[in-house]
């Protein structure tokens, strides 16, 4: 099975995020979680008193909330807060233009391929590097229809008016243990307002990267989209493996006003030594719709449950997931669904895989209260196992008031069948082509749901991954 | 006490009460003189178990949607002997199956009647305490083996500190018993407390069913019942168990069922719940041999503030297993339903089929149904689906019964009616079922 192309070609794609340059950064708040450390990143970034008040009342929060782990994994237990470095940069503000980027932080995007992309398809582009945006732009006409598109320290102080009343909202900072976390030490990820009515046409991307050892990234992101305004997002990560454990811990707010609609893409492929914990809410106000489309590839723990609070009439939400769990790995996610209006309709369709000792999770939550009415969700889930060591949960949770609603929730759990192999060994393909092939027919249709670019590389990914993984 | 304290994992707020103000004693009542030593450690064992085990927690996942409160409990006490049980007992005989192989009732956890017609030779089905003097090994082989591992170990550490009523069935190599065994449970007085056990060996071969009632004595008395059934379907063995909890709505019941299913045996388990206030049912079945068979089913009618909380553990621990599970409920007024049911498949389990389906049926705009399916599936070559849906009876489906000419209260009643009796026709025994069917139809009629 493990012919050489198959080897060149997985070793190639391992590579390709798997790269570092040496440190040299301005902002260094050091090891370890202390209120000295917050006040250092409140400094840096020069924040208003309010913010760092935030952060401090988060910090205390943090600390008082336990462990989740008589639910979640007890891997949890491995992240030593102590060893790890909560900011991390370069400079302050992004550049405009990738000349000005320094040198490694330009090259490390260049191998990434962002400002390919950003040509190409792209309305908007930020990236990140460890704690702070390097690059963040996006394209005259977009920003003329007063479409924001910056980072958290500057949307918070250039645009307080539009982004403070929201911000913590959806995701109040006592949710989850994490959610205070990132609360207390937050720094980059995107802050989007898009005006009533605009409909930016081309999606905005933002690009994560780790390049720091025992770092901690904790961006936070804030997507405001007016009545009637639509808005694609895209987002992408990537780390270097280091030997130790990184922590990336994110929480990402999004507002959908009335008519509104908010697509929010994922692509995560951390390398297998990243806890991944995040934390990601949109509030669907009438009429909108917001749509989490999530891909979990890499990572060595992923605890992540994408939800909608559907708050007015006739709101929409839905969560289209794909996880791939390799040795290793634990992909934990999920959706939580919330209807608080009337005529509120949600959608749930998670595909994971698991391969080698891989353990995928479902977990779900739909909620919806008494005296509604109309009221729909559907979730499914379905699992593929590729060997026999390979794990796979599903823990759904759903509570159902009044008489005037519909829910129904389903799941299943396959193989890929030996007569399947079988078959298509018959017609000349090799075992791995055809286990490529039984897993790309299991994911394919929700594949199609991400832009072209990306589903063509999804579907590269997963060829890659799969290959040598028969036994 | 085997096994009875592994489901209650890191308990991390304050621990409860210890359970001394439930009970400052262990629980007792009037005991056989010669009971085997072996069973006076665990009581005492149990007792202590009891008082270490921590209470259920908010922060129990198998206490999740759970109404807490409904077990914290002031001062109990154990049910006191009844002057003159005959009533009870012709109440039982008006209501119970005319065809059994054999029928006892217990009231207050004391047998007031036992009889059996015509049971196979070889059938041992004595009341617990009479076994435990005669048949003192072969109970102790099987009593409590499977511990409770849902989340009410506590409730199963008291139980087994308490308990001497209900019955002890063996049903040897190869021998049928065509009828089924009727066991009867009455509870009344305030605040009392009983303690049903039941403990059922098929061995290879061997079949048999048994129906478990549990009833109030008046309608006013709040009473608890902390019940378990262990079932044995050993290789090749054959159990049915169906357990219908009538209770008035004042009262509570907690039934703990451990079941073990040998190769290639079957067993097959009920839940009906028609009456009571608040019931919690934990049932697990484990699979142990190839070929062994698990089919778990309830059906439930839910109105008032009734809360029927059920939780549910399908244990493939061998290759080659099968189980199937349909639980339904059919809510009214503010009543809740909590269904957490989780599909085990063990390392190595592999060619396991397990199903699961929880359906809920809202009859009223204030009833809450909360469905928790869960799946854990760490074996290969694996056939296994979960599906739970929550909805109301459609106006098109009212309608066309109204074009026939019957009028929407009663459309509603049989539509409901038929929807919860998909469950019960899976049982054997047309008397059982028909019977069943009638409790069903009676509470329909006042509802709906």
């Amino acid at each position: 099975m493990h012919d050489t192309t198959t080897l060149e070609a997985v070793s190639i794609d391992q590579a390709e995020g798997n790269f570092h340059y040496p440190e040299d950064y301005q902002f260094d708040a050091g090891y370890g979680l202390t209120e000295e450390v917050i006040d250092y990143i409140s400094n840096a970034k020069q924040e208003a008193e309010w913010v760092r008040d935030f952060r401090k009342r988060a910090l205390k929060v943090f600390r008082d909330k336990p462990m989740p782990t008589h639910w979640a994994s007890q891997d949890l237990e491995n992240i030593r807060f102590d060893d790890i470095r909560y900011y991390l940069a370069k400079g302050g503000r992004p550049t405009r233009s990738w000349d000005e980027v320094p040198d490694d932080v330009k090259e490390t995007f260049e191998r990434l391929g962002i400002p390919e992309k950003e040509r190409k398809f792209l309305a908007g582009v930020e990236a990140q590097f460890d704690s702070e945006a390097a690059y963040s732009n996006i394209k005259d006409e977009i920003a003329k229809d007063g479409v924001i598109f910056v980072n958290s320290t500057e949307g918070l102080r250039e645009h307080p008016e539009i982004f403070r009343p929201w911000f913590g909202k959806v995701i109040p900072t006592g949710d989850n243990k994490f959610s205070a976390l990132n609360s207390a030490v937050f720094s980059g990820g995107s802050f989007i307002y898009v005006p009533p009515g605009v409909k930016v046409k081309h999606p905005l991307q933002a690009y994560f990267r780790i390049n720091a050892e025992n770092f901690g990234q904790f961006e936070r992101t804030l997507i405001i989209v007016d009545e009637g305004a639509e808005v694609t997002y895209m987002e992408g990560c990537t780390a270097p493996k280091f030997e130790t454990a990184t922590l990336h811990s994110a929480v990402v707010e999004l507002v959908a006003m009335k008519d509104a609609k908010i697509q929010y893409i994922t692509v995560q492929n951390w390398s297998a030594n990243v806890f991944n914990l995040v934390t990601k809410r949109g509030l669907a106000h009438e009429n909108a719709e917001i749509r989490w489309i999530d891909c979990n590839i890499g990572s060595r723990l992923t605890m992540k449950y994408p939800g909608v609070i559907m708050k007015g009439r006739k709101a929409r939400g839905e969560v289209i997931s794909i996880a791939l769990a390799k040795d290793g790995q634990h992909q934990d996610t999920g959706a939580k669904m919330i209807h608080a209006a009337d005529e509120t309709t949600s959608n749930v369709v998670s595909k994971s895989i698991s391969v080698g000792t891989g353990r995928a999770t479902y977990r779900g939550q739909v909620h919806i209260p008494k005296h509604l009415k109309g009221c729909r969700n559907n979730t499914e889930c379905d699992a593929l196992l590729i060997n026999a060591s390979s794990r796979t949960d599903t823990y759904p949770a759903i509570t159902v008031r009044g008489n005037q609603h519909a829910t129904q929730h389903e799941a299943s759990v396959n193989q890929v069948s030996e007569d399947q192999i079988f078959y298509m060994r018959q017609r000349g393909l090799s075992e791995a082509e055809a286990m490529s092939l039984s897993v790309n027919g299991f994911v394919n249709d929700l594949v199609r749901q991400f832009p072209m670019e990306y589903s063509v590389e999804l579907k590269r990914l997963i060829d890659l991954e799969m290959e040598g993984s028969v036994g | 006490m085997p096994n009875a304290t592994l489901s209650m994992e890191s308990p991390t707020q304050a621990a409860p009460p210890s359970g001394r103000d439930w009970f400052s004693a262990p629980p007792r009542h009037e005991e056989p003189a010669d009971l085997p030593g072996w069973y006076r450690d665990l009581r005492a064992e149990s007792w202590h178990q009891f008082l270490e085990t921590p209470g259920p927690v908010r922060t129990d996942e198998s206490w999740r949607f759970a109404s807490l409160k409904q077990v914290q409990f002031d001062t109990l006490r154990m049910a006191e002997a009844v002057a003159d049980p005959e009533p009870v007992i012709d109440n039982t005989l008006d209501r119970g199956l005319r065809l059994v192989a054999a029928r006892f009732v217990f009231v207050n956890n004391r047998l007031a009647l036992g009889e059996s017609f015509a049971l196979p030779n070889g059938v041992i089905c004595l009341p617990i305490g009479e076994a435990l003097v005669q048949h003192g090994d072969l109970v102790r082989e099987h009593f409590m083996q499977e511990g409770a591992r849902l989340g009410g170990a506590k409730f199963a550490a008291l139980h087994g500190a308490a308990t001497l009523s209900g019955l002890f069935i063996h049903v040897p190599k190869g021998v049928v018993i065509e009828d089924p065994i009727e066991v009867s449970h009455w509870a009344g007085g305030d605040g009392a407390v009983i303690f049903p056990h039941l403990l059922v060996v098929a061995e290879r071969g061997a079949s048999v069913s048994v129906v478990e009632r549990h009833r109030s004595i008046n309608t006013t008395d709040a009473t608890l019942s902390i019940g378990m059934a262990d079932l044995a379907p050993e290789d090749g063995g054959r159990i049915q168990y169906v357990c219908v909890q009538n209770l008035n709505d004042q009262s509570r019941q907690i039934q703990l069922n451990g079941t073990r299913v040998g190769r290639d045996a079957k067993a097959l388990s009920c839940f009906v719940n028609l009456g009571g206030r608040w019931v919690r049912n934990e049932s697990v079945s484990r699979l142990t041999g190839p070929g062994a068979d698990s089919e778990m089913l309830s059906a439930n009618l839910a109105d008032g503030d009734q809360e029927y909380d059920q939780r549910t553990l399908q244990l493939h621990e061998a290759q080659h297993t099968k189980s199937d599970l349909l639980y339904k409920n059919a809510l009214y007024d503010r009543s809740r339903t909590i269904f957490a049911g989780l599909i085990r498949v063990c390392p190595g389990a592999h060619f396991t089929d397990a199903y699961q389906k929880c359906r809920n049926l809202l009859g009223s705009d204030e009833a809450e149904a909360n469905s928790m399916p869960g799946l854990e599936i760490d074996a290969d070559q694996v056939k296994c689906s979960h599906g739970s849906t929550s909805g109301q009876i459609s106006e098109e489906e009212i309608f066309y019964l109204k074009a026939r000419g019957i009028p929407p209260r009663r459309a509603r009643q049989m539509i409901s009616q038929g929807f919860l009796a998909e469950t019960i026709e899976r049982l054997e025994g047309v008397e059982l079922r028909e019977a069943i069917g009638h409790r069903f139809e009676e509470r329909f009629a006042v509802l709906a």
